[in-house]
C-alpha cells in the first residue's frame, strides 16, 4: 500500500518534472531566440541607435560680423556679456546659495522663484541663469566670494552692443531671438539656441545672414542623463562677416547734430556710385536698450512719440515734395517740347483756370519768367502754365525716370514707394476722374504727390550725374551668399532724358543758390570749387483757413506744430562737376530755405573730407564729360 | 524485501560520515556554478569601468561565504532540513512583516533588514523556504489526497501569505517568482491539470480587479512594456537603452570593458538587474549563448540530482529550487531582452547584490543536499517520526 502509493507519486513526479523541463527548455529557447533577433537580425539598427546615443553634437554660435562705416569706424559690435549662473548640483543647498547671493547682489522674489522653478526642471547639472548684463562691479564682487558660493559661477557670452546708441540706430536696426515664423522659414539650427540673435531691422536683418556666419559643431560623448564626458571633434564654425556700409559716420553725425531735435530726415548720396554717405533720420532710438529689453514705459514713449523716432524717415517718410517737384515739371516740359527755356509766362500773382483762382506763392508776382528764372525764383505760376501745356502725364512719367513713385531698392527693408499719381493710379486708387486743377497742384509738388527723402535725392543725384539712373545702397561691397566682392564699376542705364534739357534745369538750380533773388541763396556756398545747387521747397500740410487769417494767424509760425507746413530742401555740388547730391526734409519746418544751411554746412564737410572723388577707386570719366558739357556756370 | 533494503540505505546514509558525504558531492555542479560566478566578476569588473571595486571584490568575497554555506548546507541531512521547514518558512514570514514595520526604504519599496553586516532581504529567503514548507506538505500526501480541494487549502494560505507581503512592499518580481514557483511545486505533487487550468481561468478574470490594486508605476510598467516607445524618456527608457545597448553587440560583442551603451551610462542599473545586457553588449550574442548554456546545464544537473533523490520531500525540494533557479533566468534574460515587462529579478549568480547571491547558494546546497542523501527513506508522517 506504502509502496504503491510511493511508486505512484514517484511516477507522477517523473512525469511531471518531464513536463516542466520541457517546458523550460522551451522558454529558454525562446530567449536564444531572441537574442538572435535582437544581436543579429536587427543589430545594425541599433549599432546605428547607439552611435546616436554615444555622440551628442552640439553647435558653437559663431560671432557675429561687426558693422563698420566706410573708414572701418565700428557701428556694431559685440560685447562680453557676463552671466551669472547658479548650478544646482554643485550648490549644498540651492536655497542656501541663493540666500548668501541676494547679499552680494539683490535677487528679487521673482527672479528667485524663477530660478528654483527653472533648477527644479532641468538635470541638476544644468546653469541656471541668475542674472545677465552684469556690470564689472558685480562681477568683481561676486568673483571674490566665490569660496562661499558653491555652485556659482559667473558665464561670460557675446551681446550685440551698438556704441554710437541712436546714432545711426534706423541703417542698423538691431537683433533679437528667433520667433517662431523665423524658425519655420529657416533649417538653420542656429537659431534655436537659447540666446542667440538674429537680425531684425535695418543692416542687420538685410545682411543678416553673411553677418551670423556658420555655427561650428562639437562633437561630445556623453553619457544617459546628457553630462559631457570628453570631446571627440570640434568643427569650428565661420564667424560672421564685418560689413563695411557705405556711411561716413563723422558726416552723419554732423547731420544728425545739425538736425537736433527736429523731426527730420537727410540723405547725402554720391552721385556716381550711389553710395549713401549720410542717411539721417531725427529723432532717434537706443537699438542697445532692444537688446536689453524695454520696459513698458519706454516702449510707450518710443511709440507715442509724435515725432517718430522709430521710423525710418529717410526711406519710410512720404512727403508731399512740393516745389522739388517743379524739377520734374520742368524736365518734363522741355522734352515733350510745349516750352522752350526762352519762352516766357507773366506771373502776376495769380492764375484764373477752370473758374478757380491760383494764387502764386509772392502775392505781389513775379513778372515774366523763362525756365531759369520760374526755378529761381520757384514761381508756382510759371510751373502751372508750363504743367498745363505738358500736362500731368507727360510729368508723372518723367518723375518715374528720375527714380520717385516706386521704391528704389536700398538695401534696408522698410523703404517706401512714395505715389507719382496719373489718370490710372487715380482710377484705380479713388475710382475717379483726373480733374485738370489736380494737374496744376500735382504739377508743383502738392496734391497726390508723395516722396521720401532718398527718393529726392536720388531725384537731385540723377539731375546732377546727367540722366544716369543711379541706385543708392548701403553696404559698400556686393555681399551675396556669405561672400563679399567689390562693387564693379557703376554703369548705370541712362533714364533718356536729353542733355540740354538736363542742363537748363541744373542752370535752374545753379540761380537758386547762387544768385541773388534765389530762394536759396542766403544759402549758398562761399568756398571756390565748391558751389552748390538746389532747389528748395515746402509742403502744404494744411491750408490756413479763412477764420484763422481773422484771428490773427498770418504765417506758419503762428500755427500748432503739426499744421506747419513741411520743409524740403535738394542739393548737388560742386559744380560744375558735381559729386554728392543730398536732400533734407523737415516734418513741419515750415520751408526748405530754413534748412537749406545745414544742407551747405554738410556738403562743404563732405567736400572738405573727400576733396578727391568719393569712390576714388571707380572711374567715371564719361559721366564726368556729361557734367563738363552741360553744367550750367 | 525491500523495506529492508531501505532501511539499510536509511541506516547507511545517516550514518554517513563527513567524509564519506564531501565525497557524494557533485563537484561538476559545484564547477559550473563557480564558472558562472567567475564570469559574474568579470562582467561587474567591467560595470565599474575596469575596477574591482567596488562591486567584483565584494561579489567575490560573498561567493566565497556563499559556497561555505552551500557546502553546509549540503552536508546536513535531508531530514534536518525536512525537520526545520515549517520552522525556517514561519520565520521567513515574520522577517517579511518585519521589513514591513521597520523596514528601510529602498528604491521605493521596502525589502532590506539592516543587520549591519547584511542587508537581509526576506523576500529572497522566502524563495526558499517557501518551497521547502510546501516540499514538506506534500511529501506525505498521496494522489488521492492531494485530488481533495480542501487538501490544498493550506498550502494555498502558506503561498499566498508571502505573496501577499511581497506585494505589498511592493515587489512585483518576487511575488510573480513566489506564486510561479509555488505552482511547479503543486504541479509536481500531483495537483490535477484542470484546477491550474480552473486557476489560470479565474486569474485572467481577475486581471481588472488586479489592475485596480496596481501601484501606478506598477501599471506603468505593463503599459510601457505593451509599447515601450509611446514613452523614450520615460518609463519606456529602461527597455529601449537595454536593446540599444544588447542589440548593438552584435554576433561577438564590442569587447571586454568596450560596451558603450553601458559604459556610458545609458544602461540603468548595469551591476544589478540589467547585467546581462552589459554582458551580451561586450561579448555579444556568442556570450549570451556560453551564459544561457551554462546555465542550462545548471539546470539540467539540478533536475537529474533531484530525480535521482528516493525521497518525495527531495525530489519536490530539488525539483522546485531548480524551477526557481530557472524563474530567475528566464525572468531577468526576457526582461532586459523586452520579452516580459521589468520586474525586478536579479540574474543569478551573476547580479551584484548580497542576498540573492546567498539565498541562491543556498538553494544549490539544498539540492546537493537532496543528492548527497538521496537514498535516504523518509516516513509518510515525515522526519519527526524518526527522531
Amino acid at each position: 500500500m506504502l509502496n504503491d502509493a510511493t511508486n505512484d507519486r514517484s511516477k507522477i513526479v517523473g512525469r511531471r518534472a518531464f513536463l516542466l523541463a520541457g517546458g523550460q527548455a522551451a522558454l529558454l529557447s525562446v530567449l536564444v531566440g531572441r537574442m538572435y533577433f535582437l544581436q543579429v537580425l536587427e543589430a545594425g539598427k541599433y549599432a546605428t541607435l547607439a552611435e546616436e546615443n554615444r555622440i551628442n553634437l552640439r553647435l558653437l554660435p559663431p560671432p557675429r560680423g561687426r558693422i563698420l562705416d566706410r573708414n572701418g569706424v565700428p557701428m556694431a559690435v559685440n560685447e562680453q556679456n557676463y552671466r551669472l549662473v547658479v548650478i544646482d548640483e554643485e550648490t549644498d543647498d540651492l536655497d542656501d546659495t541663493l540666500d548668501s547671493l541676494s547679499a552680494i547682489i539683490p535677487i528679487s522674489e521673482h527672479d528667485r522663484a524663477r530660478i528654483i522653478r527653472e533648477a527644479k526642471r532641468h538635470r541638476s547639472f544644468v546653469p541656471v541663469t541668475v542674472r545677465e548684463n552684469l556690470s564689472w562691479e558685480d562681477v568683481s564682487r561676486i568673483e571674490i566670494n566665490t569660496p562661499d558660493l558653491p555652485g556659482v559661477e559667473i558665464d561670460v557670452g557675446e551681446s550685440r552692443h551698438y556704441p554710437l546708441v541712436g546714432l545711426g540706430a534706423h541703417l542698423l536696426g538691431y537683433v533679437s531671438a528667433a520667433s517662431e515664423t523665423d524658425l519655420q522659414n529657416s533649417n538653420d539650427p542656429l537659431l534655436e539656441l537659447p540666446g542667440f540673435r538674429i537680425g531684425k531691422q535695418g543692416v542687420e536683418k538685410v545682411y543678416d545672414l553673411a553677418l551670423r556666419g556658420k555655427g561650428g559643431t562639437d562633437q561630445v560623448e556623453v553619457n544617459a542623463v546628457g553630462r559631457t564626458i570628453r570631446e571627440l571633434k570640434r568643427i569650428d564654425g565661420e564667424p560672421g562677416l564685418d560689413l563695411s556700409l557705405t556711411i561716413d559716420l563723422e558726416l552723419q553725425q554732423y547731420a544728425a547734430q545739425r538736425l537736433g531735435e527736429e523731426s527730420a530726415a537727410m540723405v547725402v548720396l554720391d552721385i556716381h556710385t550711389g553710395d549713401v554717405l549720410v542717411m539721417a533720420s531725427t529723432p532717434s532710438f537706443d537699438p542697445n536698450a532692444f537688446n536689453r529689453g524695454l520696459t513698458p514705459d519706454e516702449w510707450k514713449d518710443l511709440i507715442s512719440n509724435p515725432r517718430s523716432p522709430l521710423t525710418n524717415k529717410a526711406i519710410a517718410g512720404q512727403y508731399p515734395p512740393g516745389s522739388t517737384f517743379k524739377l520734374m515739371t520742368a524736365m518734363a516740359a522741355l522734352e515733350s517740347g510745349s516750352i522752350t527755356p526762352d519762352q516766357r509766362v507773366f506771373c502776376g500773382g495769380k492764375l484764373s483756370f477752370g473758374g478757380n483762382i491760383y494764387h502764386c506763392w509772392r502775392p505781389q508776382g513775379h513778372g515774366a519768367m523763362d525756365l531759369v528764372n520760374g526755378i529761381k525764383n520757384s514761381c508756382d505760376v510759371y510751373f502751372w502754365e508750363v504743367a498745363r501745356r505738358t500736362g500731368f502725364e507727360r510729368i508723372a512719367d518723367m518723375a518715374k525716370r528720375f527714380g520717385l513713385g516706386a521704391p528704389l531698392g536700398l538695401d534696408l527693408p522698410g523703404e517706401r514707394g512714395g505715389i507719382i499719381p496719373n489718370k490710372d493710379w487715380k482710377r484705380a486708387a479713388l475710382n475717379q476722374p483726373w480733374y485738370p486743377g489736380e494737374t496744376l497742384s500735382n504739377a508743383i509738388g502738392q496734391g497726390y504727390v508723395t516722396a521720401t527723402p532718398l527718393q529726392l535725392a536720388v531725384m537731385c543725384a540723377r539731375i546732377a550725374n546727367g540722366g544716369q539712373a543711379v541706385i543708392p545702397h548701403l553696404a559698400r561691397d556686393i555681399v551675396e551668399d556669405g561672400h563679399v566682392s567689390p562693387r564693379p564699376p557703376p554703369n548705370w542705364p541712362d533714364i533718356g532724358v536729353s542733355r540740354q534739357t538736363i542742363a537748363m534745369v541744373r542752370r535752374g538750380m545753379y540761380a537758386v543758390c547762387n544768385e541773388p533773388g534765389g530762394t536759396g541763396f542766403n544759402s549758398r556756398i562761399k568756398e571756390e570749387g565748391m558751389f552748390m545747387s538746389g532747389k528748395t521747397g515746402s509742403a502744404q500740410v494744411k491750408r490756413i483757413s479763412a477764420r484763422e487769417r481773422e484771428s490773427g494767424v498770418k504765417k506758419q509760425e503762428d500755427l500748432p506744430w503739426k499744421d506747419r507746413d513741411h520743409g524740403l530742401f535738394v542739393a548737388y555740388a560742386p559744380e560744375p562737376d558735381p559729386r554728392f547730391a543730398a536732400c533734407v526734409v523737415c516734418e513741419h519746418g515750415i520751408h526748405g530755405g530754413y534748412f537749406a544751411p545745414i544742407v551747405r554746412d554738410v556738403l562743404v564737410e563732405v567736400q572738405k573730407r573727400y576733396p578727391a572723388r568719393v569712390a576714388s577707386d571707380h572711374d567715371h570719366d564719361h559721366d564726368r564729360d556729361h557734367a563738363h558739357d552741360h553744367a550750367a556756370g | 524485501m525491500l523495506m529492508a533494503q531501505h532501511s539499510h540505505f536509511r541506516f547507511s546514509s545517516s550514518e554517513m560520515s563527513v567524509r564519506e558525504k564531501l565525497w557524494q558531492v557533485s563537484w561538476s555542479f559545484v564547477l559550473l556554478i563557480t564558472l558562472v560566478c567567475g564570469i559574474g566578476f568579470l562582467t561587474l569588473y567591467s560595470a565599474a569601468n575596469g575596477n574591482i571595486e567596488p562591486w567584483a571584490s565584494r561579489q567575490m568575497l560573498r561567493f566565497v561565504i556563499g559556497l561555505t554555506v552551500m557546502l553546509s548546507v549540503a552536508l546536513v541531512d535531508i531530514r534536518s532540513w525536512m525537520r526545520w521547514s515549517y520552522g525556517l518558512y514561519a520565520i521567513t514570514l515574520l522577517l517579511l512583516v518585519a521589513v514591513q514595520i521597520r523596514g528601510s526604504v529602498g528604491m521605493g519599496a521596502q525589502r532590506w533588514i539592516d543587520l549591519g553586516f547584511i542587508q537581509l532581504q526576506p523576500s529572497e529567503i522566502m524563495k526558499m523556504t517557501l518551497i521547502l514548507a510546501l516540499a514538506r506538505y506534500f511529501h506525505g500526501a498521496t494522489y488521492q489526497e492531494v485530488g481533495r480541494p480542501l487538501f490544498l487549502l493550506p498550502p494555498l494560505v502558506m503561498v499566498l501569505l508571502p505573496v501577499g507581503l511581497v506585494l505589498k512592499q511592493p515587489d512585483l518580481g518576487t511575488a510573480l517568482m513566489l506564486i510561479l514557483a509555488s505552482g511547479a511545486t503543486f504541479f509536481l505533487a500531483g495537483v490535477r491539470i484542470w484546477k491550474f487550468a480552473l486557476i489560470l481561468g479565474a486569474g485572467a478574470g481577475a486581471v481588472p480587479v488586479v489592475w485596480q490594486f496596481m501601484r501606478e508605476y506598477q501599471r506603468q510598467r505593463i503599459t510601457t512594456f505593451l509599447n515601450p516607445e509611446s514613452d523614450p524618456l520615460g518609463a519606456g527608457y529602461h527597455i529601449l537603452q537595454s536593446k540599444i545597448a544588447l542589440g548593438s553587440g552584435g554576433m561577438f560583442g564590442k569587447g571586454f570593458l568596450l560596451g558603450t551603451q553601458s559604459h556610458l551610462n545609458f544602461l540603468p542599473e548595469k551591476q544589478t538587474d540589467f547585467i546581462f545586457t552589459m554582458l551580451a553588449e561586450e561579448w555579444g550574442m556568442m556570450g549570451g549563448l556560453v551564459l544561457v548554456g551554462l546555465y542550462s546545464l545548471i539546470i539540467v544537473y539540478g533536475y537529474a540530482m533531484s530525480l535521482k533523490s528516493r525521497n518525495h520531500f527531495g525530489r519536490l525540494v530539488g525539483v522546485g529550487l531548480t524551477t526557481t533557479f530557472f524563474l530567475y533566468v528566464f525572468i531577468n534574460i526576457a526582461m532586459v531582452m523586452g520579452l516580459v515587462p521589468v520586474v525586478g529579478v536579479p540574474l543569478p549568480l551573476i547580479s551584484y547584490g548580497g542576498t540573492s547571491m546567498l539565498t541562491l547558494l543556498f538553494g544549490f546546497g539544498l539540492i546537493m543536499s537532496v543528492h548527497i542523501h538521496r537514498d535516504v527513506h523518509i516516513g509518510r508522517r515525515g522526519a519527526s517520526d524518526e527522531v
